[in-house]
């Protein structure tokens, strides 16, 4: 599990290095490979960041996959969010819901916040092990748990249960 | 290469105008909850659209004058701070007792009792 790790930082440092230097000269790679190998050594011999991600092609796929849905959920709700500022008679429900998720894996949890917290409309307040609070700009649900999970958490978390163990 | 420039300069206006958008949503709004959620948001697009189109916009220098590699990592930079940034304020809000705005429907956390703040007297 702890080679998983140091691979994945590794990688995730070298393509950061050839985004920020955008060049393929092999001084260039190898000086940005010996850096990376110091930092993961020295700084994720420890950390447990990747441990339970999958390395599979399936997975692979199901990275993209879930970049392309979170995209185009984030410019709907971005055109959503734009339709309530600017009508006239500023047509918002706020309210905080309370939703339950199926996963367990830490990572997967950080991105599945993150991700309500991006999409417009919806903001993490508070995580409780599996209970997310979230405040909704329109709360069409109300109270009740699950039709607040299935509105606003299955979206996300059918793809993350495939990434993460 | 005109062509991709152009894509970036109008990607430039939809990100400005995005942004825009977000700082209407910040006066309008009634309550601190609604604008963190109005002001993040519209800046997360806002601020990925013109990057993109900043990138664009350079495309064809390839070498030092490109910016596209490096966009993308403030992109990602953006896409993981800006959620934490903002979820902190908001807690915060919370947490201090801010009051909802009266338009409120239904509040979860408070009828499950929230257990920071009971923790917090304990000590």
């Amino acid at each position: 599990m702890k080679t998983k790790n140091l691979i994945v930082s590794f990688t995730v440092l070298m393509i950061a290095w050839v985004l920020l230097n955008w060049t393929i000269d092999p001084v260039n790679l190898i000086i940005g490979a010996s850096i990376s190998i110091f930092l993961v050594v020295v700084f994720c011999s420890k950390c447990e960041l990747f441990t339970d991600i999958k390395i599979t092609p399936k997975a692979f796929i199901y990275t993209f996959i879930y970049l392309f849905v979170f995209i185009i959920e984030l410019i709907k709700a971005n055109i959503d969010i734009t339709r309530r500022v600017l009508s006239p008679k500023l047509q918002i429900n706020p309210g905080i819901v309370k939703v339950k998720t199926k996963l367990k894996s830490k990572m997967a949890r950080l991105i599945l916040a993150d991700s309500i917290t991006l999409t417009p409309g919806t903001f993490t307040l508070q995580v409780e092990e599996d209970v997310f609070y979230i405040h909704c700009i329109d709360t069409r649900c109300g109270d009740d748990v699950e039709k607040a999970t299935e509105e606003i958490v299955r979206k996300f978390e059918k793809y993350l249960e495939v990434l993460y163990d | 290469m005109e062509t991709i420039k152009l894509i970036g300069a109008i990607m430039i206006l939809m990100g400005s105008f995005s942004l825009l958008i977000a700082v209407i949503g910040l006066l309008r709004m009634p309550d601190v909850y609604n604008r963190v959620q109005a002001g993040t948001k519209a800046s997360t697009l806002g601020a990925i659209v013109s990057f993109i189109g900043v990138g664009l916009y350079t495309v064809e220098s390839w070498g030092d004058g490109n910016w596209l590699g490096r966009v993308i990592i403030l992109i990602i930079f953006i896409l993981l701070t800006n959620p934490v940034s903002s979820h902190v304020l908001m807690r915060v809000a919370y947490f201090t007792k801010i009051p909802l705005t009266k338009l409120t429907k239904t509040d979860m956390l408070k009828k499950d009792g929230n257990t920071i703040i009971k923790e917090g007297e304990n000590e």
